[in-house]
Formats: structure tokens, C-alpha cells, sequence
């Protein structure tokens, strides 16, 4: 089983021969490495869609009516499609390719210390059958109606009856796009946990597990667990849009609320399962450059566990006033607030791993740190959601949308970049440029939150979400309501706090086309003095990964050890 | 503090458990940051000195996180309690006020349709007055409201009243409120409801006992019958 079926067998430099033929190599292949690059290159092109997205509407609310470079004018059909496609993008084709499948495929197999998945074939499978649900979703954009418009969340009736969505064969893509995705990621899944497992090099105890693999292992468990009603209710919703069933339909004795329990039963751990994969990066990251171990190493894992359990109790929090019997908001506030322990927890805990540290700022650094500092600001606000009674304000209104953004920026952007950055070295051989990287964050962090700590203030003062203009909403266009500015100004600020951010993104792209070049800095293979086992492999890895499968002595954050000169002690160190 | 005003009895109370949590919260999150940024300074590498190999395992730093998270606990007491007493009076109870009226709410692709009872105070008489996108309410009388739609999910938010429900096609929600400060406050639809969704603004006209006896006679006599549909 363990033995990996490899389809690149000839060379191990990297040199990029086309002797397999393109398709072979780059789109039918069966190595770990590749089909994370696979994953990789398509979630950051479905992440320029996504950001394009955000352009097209910001632009709209920031100016109504104009016309918007690039695209023209938008409609109100259009304007919902991109705020929902958006979001469904930046979730299930961006965060979730990117942080579980592309960091898990590739750091799995490299931090256990073996030479591919368990099952490469179904890996294959897995990114196939992903980039068709992308295609899907890309394709629903154009059809006749154009794409779905009915929110993320594609609560029916809206989504279920075109005749009130008026997409329909945008809705029916959407979710046909969202099922595959799901598939995918069930097939990437069953791989992850079981080469976790199975797989480890010799020597490796479940308590010497490097946190990334750990957390990449808990969230596939998350998911799978999760899934289910969801893929269920996505086919009801499916069998309502095209044969005319009415499991949503209260006409036809349905009820429209049990899809909110059935996305949400998934919605809600799924917020976690990209959350975990970020969390490991950074407890990689910091341990690294404080020098540091992980402060409660089997704190750190409970907790993770507690967390993810209790991420399965909670789902109602997004259904306080949906209709459900109110009673129920008594329980799921106590089950939401009771979450904020374990959170609070990890956080203390990252941040006691500083304490007494040698910290290096480098960026990769940077961008860990920025995680920890950004997703408390979106882990404090959330507090104000999860609790009933605020919630009857808040529920809906920009303070929502600004704290879901202060969790989902941190671990889809700033966690993709944190870990891009971290394993740049490994993953191409060459080192990125500091400078360039340090333009890079300051100019992302600094107008992420210029963006979205105006729309705190806007979500306070009662302004509703996917609203196409406020114009007609006198209420919502107030003079001097922040520092003079008022609530149009608000919006203006964050869309050119928007612009700014994604003229930085330029700077991270030159730095990666930099690397490329020959005469790029050289990295070697550990150029952090780490400890983890993908530093023993060469950089970039080559085919099976280690020149001789490594032996595991030692758990995987033994920075600074006191009996020893050097202030790291890898793994694969006998002494 | 009230960034918006405070125009039903209710209003003030769902600001007070926000501000319990924005002190609560903030406090930990002050701290928390605080604490963060001066390791982060205080703690950079110097050349020659190593990092203190802390595994986190010894009793007498663990105990700053284990007492933290105790202390977080109660906060959440304190915050589930607060959530919980606003929760109960808005969406748990319903005025029984001899003079309590009854409205009824009606959702649809994209407009409000509301019917006020007329000089009988009584629903589905006679003399009941539709209108659209405008519900007309005494100042400080109690309102029970009816609210479902017609077609796809809703939501029915007045954002000076810190009320919000969603309305449900084949079910009727009932709720509360009752207008302290007179004048017009907006509706906003709370729930994604299709391609008009942003354009469905409507407004409460809070009146006064005479203005709103006013109104009712322009309205009697079933002159204005509001079209069901635009």
C-alpha cells in the first residue's frame, strides 16, 4: 500500500525535460509534489477571479453606477452574482485548495518523512475532479442568466425556484460545482489522514507530529465529518432546482429552514477546517524564528481536538433569527461562547511561545505574526455574533461581514502567504528577497485593515450586507459619522484601501518570477536550521523525496535545548 | 454608546449587552494584543544569546494561560447572561397591554406590504389598511407583528429598533416592539432575496396618538388598496 506509484521515475534535478510529455508531467501526474503545485497554481488563479470580484463590487458601492474599468456597469443581477461567487470562490477554490490541499500534499509526505501518499492514484482523482468543479463554477458565469447571485449561503426558496433566482442554470452549476468540490476534497482527505497514519518515518511518535501535519489531519477529520448533510442537502437542492421536489419547498410541504441546518452543520466546522491548516503554518513558523518550542505542545493538540468537536455544536449561532424557536438561541449561545475558550487558548499559547524567544523578523515571520494579531480581532468580534441578544442587531450587517474578514483574511491570505513564503525554499531551491517580501506584507496588512475596520463602523450603524446601493437609504449616507468622514466616504476608503492592496500583490508576484531565475540566491536544504523533516530533503525535493527514508529521534520543536551548542536539535539527528 | 438612535423600548437594552461585550472583549483583547507586541520588541535575537528552552510543560509559566482561560470562562458567563436577558425580552415575549395592537407583515420579490388595523383595532375587518412599504405606528403603543412572505426568504430589520426577523414563506413569525422616538426609521431587507434585494428600502412612520388618527382617516373608507405586486 505505502509504496508510491510514481509516474516521474527518470530524473531527480528538476530540470524540466518534456520527455513524459506535457500532459504526463503536469496534468496526469500521481506525485504529492506535483499535484500540490496543481492545487496551488489553480487556487491562486481562482484567487485573482475572487479578488477581481471583490474590485468589480467594491467599486460599485464605493461609486454607484459607474462604470467600472474593466468591466462596465453593474447590475443588480450582477452585482449579487459577484458578491456571492466571491465568496464561494475565496472559501472552497482558494482557502481550501491552497492551505489544506496544496500545503498537505506537499508537507505530508515531507514532514512524516516518507516518499509520497498512500494513494496517488486517488490523489490524481482529487485534483481532477477539483479543477472540473472549477470549471464548472468558472462555466456558470456565462451561461444564460449568468451566475448564481443568491449568496454564498444559497438559502432556498431563493436558490431552489428559478423563477424567483432568475439564474437557472447558474444556481443548478453552483451547486453541481460546490457537490464536486466536495468530492474532491473527500478523496484528498481520505489521503491525508491515512498517510498521517500509516506513513511516518521510523521513530516518529503521534506526539513528535510537526503541528501543520497534525492540524491538516484535524481538519480533513473536520470535513469529512461535516460534509455529509451538506452533500445531501446540495443534492435535495439539485432534485428541487431541476425535478421539480419540493424538500425545500414549504408549497409542496418543504421546509426552506432545514437547508440552513444542513449548511451550516457543514458551514460552521468549516471555518475551522481552513482555520487549522493556517494555525500549523504559524506554529512552524514562530517556533522557527523565536528559536523557541512550542510552548504545551499537547496543549496545543487537545485543545485542537476540544475545539474541533465543539465546532460541531454551534451552527445555529448563523440562525439566531431565521425562525428557529427561539429557545434554541439559549443553548447555541452557551455552545459558541464556550468555543471562545479553546481559541482564547491557542492564542495564549502562540503567544507564550514567544516569551523569552531570539525572534528574527524575517517574512515569513512577519506574516505568522500578522496571523496571530489579525485573527484575534476576528476571533474578539466574533464574540458579539455568537451571543443572542447583539445578535439581533448585528446578525447580517457589515459588523459581520468585517469580522469574517478579520478570520478569513488571516488564514486564506495571510496564512497562504505565511506558508508560501516559509516553504518557498523547499518547494523551488531558491530563496525569495527579503526587501521585496517586506514591501509585500506592509503594504497587504496595512490596507487589509484599512479596508475592514471602516465596515466595522458602517456594520455598527445598521448598514445591511449584499446591498447593491445605499443611495436609496438616507439612514445609510450620514455625514461626519468617523473622524469627518461620512458613511460614503467610509466605503470609498475601503475600496481604495482595496485598489492598494491589490496593486501590492504585483510585488509578490515580481518576487516569485525573481526566484525563478537561475541566479536566484540558492537555499540548500535547510536554510532556517529547522528541525522538521521536509529540511533533511533537498530543496526542491526530488523524486522520493529523501535520498534515504529518515529515522525519527526527537519531537519536531527542539530549539535552544540546553545540552546542546546549537540552538536547534532536527528530528533526524540521532544525537 | 448609540452610534444610531434609539427608537424602541428595546433599543437601549440590546446596546447595553453589546457594550458589556465590547468592555469584556476589549479588555482581553488590549491585553492580549499588548502583551503580543512587547514580546515580539522585547524579544528579539541579540547575537550570543540563546532563546530559553520553555517546553510550555513546567508548572509556573503554564499557569498564566491556565488562569487566563479560567478568567475567560467568566467573561463568558457574563456575556451569556446579558445575551441572554435582551434575547428573552425581545424575541420571547410578547406585549398584553390592553392596547396593544396588531400588524401584519407581508414579504414578497421586492416590496413590503403591511395591514394596520383600522378604527376597530381589529385585523381582518372591513376597515383594515394595506399600504406598501410604509407601516404607519403609534408612538409608545405597543405592536405585535405578523410576518411571512410570499415567495422566498426575507428579513424584516429596523435597524433604529434593533429588530430584525426573518420572514418565512408558509409560516407566520410573530414578534414585538414598540416605537419610543416619532419620525420615519428605515427598513432594510436583512436576507438575500434576489436581484431587487437592494432595492427594497421601506419605513416606519412613527406617529404621534393624532397624527396617526390623522392618517387613518385619509386611509378609511378603503380608498388606497394596496397592488399586490409591482
Amino acid at each position: 500500500m505505502a509504496t508510491a506509484e510514481v509516474t516521474h521515475d527518470s530524473h531527480d534535478d528538476h530540470g524540466h525535460h518534456e520527455d513524459e510529455g506535457f500532459i504526463k508531467k503536469y496534468l496526469w501526474s500521481t506525485d504529492h509534489k506535483m499535484i500540490a503545485m496543481q492545487y496551488l497554481v489553480t487556487g491562486i488563479a481562482m484567487a485573482i477571479i475572487g479578488g477581481f470580484f471583490a474590485y468589480v463590487f467594491r467599486m460599485q458601492l464605493a461609486f454607484p453606477g459607474v462604470e467600472v474599468p474593466l468591466f462596465g456597469i453593474v447590475s443588480p443581477a450582477q452585482y449579487n452574482s459577484l458578491v456571492t461567487n466571491h465568496g464561494t470562490i475565496m472559501i472552497f477554490w482558494v482557502a481550501m485548495p491552497v492551505l489544506i490541499a496544496a500545503f498537505g500534499n506537499f508537507l505530508i509526505p515531507l514532514m512524516i518523512g516518507c516518499d509520497d501518499m498512500v494513494f496517488p492514484k486517488i490523489n490524481r482523482l482529487s485534483y481532477q475532479i477539483f479543477l472540473l468543479s472549477a470549471i464548472v463554477l468558472v462555466g456558470s458565469f456565462f451561461v444564460e442568466g449568468g451566475g448564481f447571485g443568491g449568496a454564498w449561503t444559497a438559502y432556498p426558496p431563493l436558490s431552489a425556484v428559478s423563477e424567483y433566482n432568475l439564474t437557472p442554470m447558474g444556481a443548478t452549476l453552483w451547486v453541481v460545482a460546490v457537490a464536486l468540490e466536495f468530492i474532491a476534497f473527500l478523496l484528498g482527505g481520505i489521503n491525508f489522514i491515512t498517510t498521517a497514519m500509516n506513513s511516518r518515518a521510523p521513530g516518529m511518535r503521534l506526539y513528535d507530529i510537526p503541528m501543520t501535519v497534525w492540524m491538516i489531519v484535524v481538519a480533513s477529520i473536520l470535513f469529512m465529518a461535516s460534509v455529509g448533510p451538506l452533500i445531501a442537502g446540495a443534492i435535495m437542492l439539485i432534485f428541487d432546482q431541476t425535478l421539480n421536489t419540493g424538500f425545500f419547498d414549504p408549497n409542496k410541504g418543504g421546509d426552506p429552514v432545514l437547508w440552513q441546518h444542513l449548511f451550516w452543520f457543514f458551514g460552521h466546522p468549516e471555518v475551522y477546517v481552513v482555520l487549522l491548516p493556517a494555525l500549523g503554518f504559524t506554529a512552524d513558523i514562530i517556533t522557527t524564528f523565536s528559536r523557541k518550542p512550542l510552548f504545551a505542545y499537547r496543549t496545543v493538540l487537545y485543545t485542537v481536538f476540544g475545539t474541533g468537536i465543539l465546532s460541531f455544536t454551534v451552527w445555529a449561532h448563523h440562525q439566531f433569527i431565521s425562525g428557529i424557536d427561539p429557545r434554541m438561541a439559549h443553548i447555541f449561545t452557551i455552545t459558541t461562547l464556550l468555543i471562545s475558550v479553546p481559541i482564547a487558548e491557542m492564542m495564549f499559547v502562540y503567544i507564550a511561545t514567544l516569551y523569552k524567544g531570539s525572534i528574527t523578523l524575517t517574512t515569513p515571520m512577519l506574516w505568522g505574526l500578522a496571523f496571530i494579531g489579525e485573527f484575534l480581532i476576528g476571533g474578539v468580534t466574533g464574540i458579539f455574533l455568537g451571543a443572542s441578544g447583539p445578535d439581533i442587531f448585528f446578525h447580517d450587517t457589515y459588523f459581520v461581514l468585517a469580522h469574517f474578514h478579520y478570520t478569513f483574511f488571516p488564514i486564506a491570505i495571510i496564512g497562504s502567504f505565511a506558508g508560501l513564503t516559509y516553504w518557498w525554499p523547499k518547494m523551488t531551491g531558491k530563496m525569495m528577497n527579503e526587501t521585496l517580501g517586506k514591501i509585500h506584507f506592509w503594504g497587504t496588512i496595512i490596507s487589509f485593515n484599512v479596508i475592514f475596520l471602516p465596515l466595522f463602523v458602517l456594520g455598527q450603524l445598521g448598514q445591511h450586507r449584499r446591498i447593491y446601493s445605499y443611495e436609496g437609504f438616507g439612514e445609510l449616507m450620514r455625514e461626519d459619522v468617523l473622524l469627518g468622514m461620512g458613511m460614503q466616504d467610509l466605503r470609498v476608503l475601503a475600496t481604495v484601501a482595496l485598489l492598494i492592496m491589490i496593486g501590492f500583490q504585483v510585488v509578490f508576484f515580481l518576487n516569485v518570477f525573481l526566484t525563478l531565475r537561475k541566479k536566484a540566491y540558492d537555499a540548500g536544504p535547510n536554510p532556517y536550521n529547522a528541525n522538521t523533516l521536509e529540511w533533511l530533503a533537498p530543496s526542491p525535493p526530488g523524486h522520493g523525496n529523501f535520498a534515504e527514508l529518515p529515522t525519527v529521534y526527537r519531537g519536531a520543536y527542539e530549539f535552544s535545548h540546553p545540552d546542546r551548542e546549537l540552538d536547534y536539535w532536527p528530528q533526524w539527528e540521532k544525537d | 454608546m448609540d452610534w444610531i438612535v434609539q427608537a424602541s423600548t428595546f433599543a437601549a437594552d440590546v446596546d447595553f449587552a453589546i457594550n458589556v461585550i465590547y468592555v469584556l472583549v476589549g479588555f482581553w483583547f488590549f491585553l492580549t494584543f499588548g502583551i503580543f507586541l512587547w514580546l515580539v520588541i522585547a524579544h528579539r535575537a541579540k547575537p550570543g544569546q540563546k532563546a530559553e528552552y520553555l517546553t510550555g510543560d513546567e508548572r509556573e509559566p503554564k499557569k498564566f494561560i491556565s488562569r487566563a482561560h479560567m478568567l475567560v470562562l467568566v467573561c463568558d458567563v457574563a456575556i451569556v447572561v446579558a445575551a441572554v436577558q435582551v434575547w428573552v425580552q425581545v424575541k420571547q415575549t410578547l406585549p398584553t397591554a390592553p392596547e396593544t395592537q396588531t400588524v401584519r407583515i407581508v414579504s414578497q420579490q421586492w416590496a413590503w406590504s403591511f395591514v394596520h388595523p383600522g378604527a376597530d383595532g381589529q385585523l381582518d375587518t372591513a376597515d383594515d389598511i394595506k399600504t406598501v412599504d410604509e407601516l404607519h405606528i403609534e408612538l409608545d403603543r405597543p405592536y405585535i407583528y405578523e410576518l411571512t412572505s410570499r415567495d422566498v426568504l426575507h428579513d424584516f430589520s429596523v435597524p433604529a429598533f434593533r429588530l430584525k426577523q426573518d420572514s418565512i414563506p408558509g409560516r407566520v413569525i410573530t414578534g414585538w416592539f414598540q416605537a419610543t422616538v416619532a419620525g420615519i426609521h428605515e427598513i432594510q431587507c436583512a436576507e438575500m432575496c434576489g436581484i431587487g434585494h437592494g432595492l427594497m428600502p421601506g419605513k416606519v412612520v412613527v406617529e404621534t396618538p393624532e397624527e396617526h388618527a390623522a392618517w387613518m382617516q385619509s386611509k378609511s373608507g378603503g380608498a388606497m388598496l394596496a397592488s399586490a405586486s409591482r
